[in-house]
């Protein structure tokens, strides 16, 4: 919706590691603290488990594994967001919720060939922002449903 | 117009109305002289028909609209109601509930229909000879006057404009009666005549059309300089005017006319539908006003998306959760007011709680009322009598189970008239009534459900059923010998099994009474059947309330809880390391007498290895149909009602899992689902 209106795009900007990443804010719904996850067997390795989200029952996705790096350490800074992909709710785990910032469209650069550990497919962007370099997530690679299923296929 | 928004609403309120002129078709079947109900058939027609027309359903509309001709007729009394009109009308009834089901799938509703068509306009030409609409508008004109009262200050008015030399019109505005913003037209024409004039006076009132108190046609009285041509054109230049016509108003004709023609013009109104709802729109809007309100108050809803009751209920059910730790602190603080409002807190929230809960329980009426039409319409093509009593259609179930219930219970009336119900003639051989009788009963008992569905045929032959039970390998000739009436008689709803000897039309679908029984185990449910040779046989099927509280048994397998049906569940047990067996290098145990396969579920979950294990097992024995299971896990925690909630679409389909459930701490605990453990 704010994309359409024009020029700017308002992210919510997370820390992942030592980088920086963002997502529009009209797709996250909040920001949670770390609360107790339930743990469901038998599901990718990135799927952490599920969590009582006042009352509905909602997935959490480790992003650190699902980049696959080592999975996330809990700890105070910790953050779930609630994001919200074809009215599915699901949480991602966070280092750290940062910032909320408005990008002007013209600072998304499309993404760079080489990424570093980051498959290339989750990026919509990248954002340099006063120096500050974010990288704009494509939600809908990072819980593709496919690759879920596929992982599911494998483990059994 | 973007009517997307619209088209859930649409949907429903169509199937609301199609269900309504059913049941009144059916009703009217009986009584046939009672126009009273073809009036109420004729209203949810048209209704019908303005909702698809503004949706752009165009078939739809349509064949409604054909529909609506005849029933206009019959109201009308042109058309003489008998069973084959009624049959035509019914079969456009079915068209039409294909073409929503259509709609509610997602495309456009378009379907074949020119039979039907030409049926109805069959029955509607008739009588359409006498028909004439223009002859409905000229007693219009004649008689528009007369419609106004006009008051000594309006006649004031008309007599100086009249005088000034400017025109004092009568002005007849029909709109199309598929119009359905009609307050919006009549704003529209109100504004051509301001531009045009003044406007002197109205009928029916500005208020009551404000309101879309009227059929199609208003009058108003007009002066103006203007020339009536260019006044009627400019009203025709709206969209959705029907007609308009123009007459020169006297005020002094009307004055000596008056009372003279009171008598003759009521005649003619009553005549006159249409004129009717204008004509003497003083006392008729009272009265038609208070008939709608009577049926207000009796049906005062609003259409709640179930989701959004859902929302309310996961939220209310947080509310509890504090609650609970709210109550706790205040104990242990000891603090009077504390407690007191707790207290408090905790009675209204209970009160709240079973509002809600029965904010989603509806009527089994909704599922009944599909049957009359279908026992009619079997029982012709059966050549059978039947006689359909329905109790308890105000029994009321969650939403849940309403939407699962309805497909077993058609199988089951089908079964019990093809099957059980005799021909007239071998009931009358028998010495019964030549009229069956099947009755569908509900009511509530504990936190159940019943249903019952009874029928005073033939009911089941024991040998025949056992013959063919061992024909067909359900059982062995041993089994046979030790059977009770019952276990006979429940022979017949095992898979394999089928009872006709040839397979008809009606409930020799492919699919036996096995269905019927694994759906309404599915939903948590039991039946069972009793019957009686040559009385009849009963059907009764047992339900839960409601499909989203299961009881379960709770259970801790390392440091994790999981949820086990209490359904699948046959008992528990704890076993000694030493009893337990080896086959096939597989863990097994004798539970009594019975050989039982070990599951351990830290295995099938891979649950991280926390605790030391104990000298026994902690055994919970579960089945699936006859076979049976003994799920390995740390400890009981005991039995509970909980909240079933799924996972997600994002998580759907994890191996073992069934859903989940938030427990009194707030944590999520998942749903063993034990058919997927039991091989």
């Amino acid at each position: 919706m704010i994309e359409d209106s024009g020029t700017h795009v308002k992210v919510i900007v997370f820390q992942i590691k030592d980088e920086e990443y963002a997502v529009p804010v009209h797709q996250a719904g909040s920001i949670e603290r770390v609360m107790p996850i339930t743990r469901v067997p038998k599901t990718a390795s990135f799927v952490e488990g599920v969590i009582n989200l006042r009352g509905v029952v909602t997935p959490i996705i480790d992003l650190r594994k699902r980049f696959g790096l080592e999975g996330s350490k809990l700890d105070d800074t910790t953050r779930i967001i609630i994001v919200s992909m074809e009215e599915m709710d699901v949480g991602l785990i966070v280092d750290g919720a940062n910032d909320v910032l408005d990008i002007a469209e013209e600072d998304i650069q499309p993404p760079p060939e080489v990424v570093g550990m980051v498959k290339e497919e989750y990026i919509r962007g990248v954002i340099n922002s006063n120096q500050r370099l974010l990288i704009l997530l494509n939600l809908e690679n990072v819980l593709s449903q496919d690759e879920v299923k596929e992982l599911h296929e494998v483990e059994r | 117009m973007d009517t997307n928004q619209y088209l859930e609403l649409f949907i429903d309120e169509s199937k609301e109305h199609l269900q309504s002129i059913n049941d009144r078709l059916l009703e009217l079947e009986s009584s046939p002289q009672d126009l009273a109900i073809v009036g109420e058939v004729f209203r949810s027609a048209h209704t019908l028909k303005g909702m698809a027309a503004t949706m752009g359903f165009q078939d739809l509309a349509n064949l409604t609209h054909k529909m609506e001709n005849v029933l206009d007729g019959v109201r009308n009394q042109k058309i003489q109601v008998d069973s084959a009109i009624l049959d035509v009308v019914f079969d456009s009834v079915d068209d039409l509930e294909a073409m929503v089901m259509d709609i509610a799938d997602g495309r456009t509703g378009e379907r074949d229909v020119d039979r039907v068509v030409t049926l109805l306009h069959a029955i509607e030409s008739q009588e359409a000879a006498e028909e004439q609409d223009g002859a409905t508008q000229s007693i219009l004109q004649s008689n528009a006057a007369q419609e106004f009262e006009i008051d000594e200050f309006a006649a004031t008015v008309l007599e100086q404009s009249h005088e000034q030399g400017l025109n004092n019109y009568v002005v007849s505005v029909s709109i199309r009666d598929d119009c359905l913003l009609k307050a919006a037209r009549v704003y529209m024409v109100f504004e051509v005549f301001e531009a045009a004039g003044e406007v002197v006076q109205s009928s029916p009132a500005v208020e009551e059309l404000e309101n879309e108190q009227f059929d199609t046609t208003f009058q108003v009285l007009l002066v103006t300089s203007e020339e009536s041509d260019d006044v009627k054109n400019k009203i025709l230049n709206i969209s959705e005017i029907d007609d308009v016509s123009i007459a020169m108003f006297d005020i002094r004709d009307y004055t000596q006319s008056q009372s003279a023609n009171e008598t003759a013009s009521t005649i003619e109104r009553e005549e006159t539908p249409a004129a009717l709802s204008q004509g003497n729109s003083k006392p008729q809007l009272p009265m038609e006003k208070q008939d709608k309100k009577g049926k207000q108050v009796a049906n005062k809803t609003i259409r709640v998306n179930i989701d959004r009751l859902d929302v309310l209920m996961n939220l209310f059910e947080e509310l509890v959760i504090d609650r609970g730790r709210l109550e706790q602190i205040s104990n242990e603080l000891d603090h009077n007011d504390l407690k007191d409002t707790v207290e408090r807190m905790a009675r209204v929230s209970g009160d709240l709680q079973s509002i809600i809960l029965t904010m989603r329980m509806v009527p089994i009426e909704q599922v009944f009322n599909r049957f009359p039409r279908m026992v009619r319409q079997l029982s012709r093509d059966l050549d059978k009598e039947i006689d359909l009593q329905i109790l308890g259609a105000d029994t009321e179930l969650d939403r849940t189970v309403i939407d699962e219930i309805g497909d077993p219970l058609v199988h089951l009336i089908r079964n019990a008239l093809d099957h059980g119900i005799e021909s007239p003639g071998k009931r009358a051989e028998k010495g019964k009534p030549t009229r069956g009788t099947l009755q569908l009963k509900a009511y509530h008992s504990g936190n159940s459900v019943f249903i019952e569905i009874s029928d005073d045929g033939a009911g089941i032959h024991r040998e025949r059923v056992i013959q063919k039970a061992i024909s067909n390998r359900v059982i062995s000739e041993e089994q046979a010998a030790n059977l009770s009436d019952k276990q006979v008689y429940e022979l017949i709803m095992e898979s394999g099994f089928s009872t006709a000897e040839t397979i008809s039309d009606v409930s020799g679908r492919g699919v036996g009474l096995d269905v019927v029984k694994n759906t309404i185990e599915s939903l948590g449910g039991r039946i069972g059947i009793d019957s009686d040779l040559n009385r009849g046989s009963v059907f009764s099927i047992q339900l839960p309330l409601t499909l989203s509280i299961i009881s379960v048994m709770l259970v801790e397998v390392q440091d994790e809880k999981y949820a086990i049906p209490l359904s699948s569940i046959i008992e528990t047990a704890s076993v000694k390391k030493e009893d337990v067996m080896h086959a096939h290098n597989k863990k097994v145990i004798d539970f009594r007498g019975k050989v039982v396969p070990l599951v351990f579920l830290k295995e099938v979950f891979e649950t991280p290895q926390t605790l030391e294990e104990p000298p026994y097992y902690s055994v919970v024995i579960a089945r699936r149909g006859e076979k049976m299971a003994g799920f390995v896990v740390d400890s009981f925690i005991g039995q509970q009602e909980v909240v079933l909630k799924s996972l997600g679409d994002y998580l759907s389909g994890v191996f073992a899992i069934s859903g989940a459930t938030i427990l009194g701490d707030g944590q999520v605990a998942l749903i063993v689902d034990a058919n997927t453990l039991i091989k």
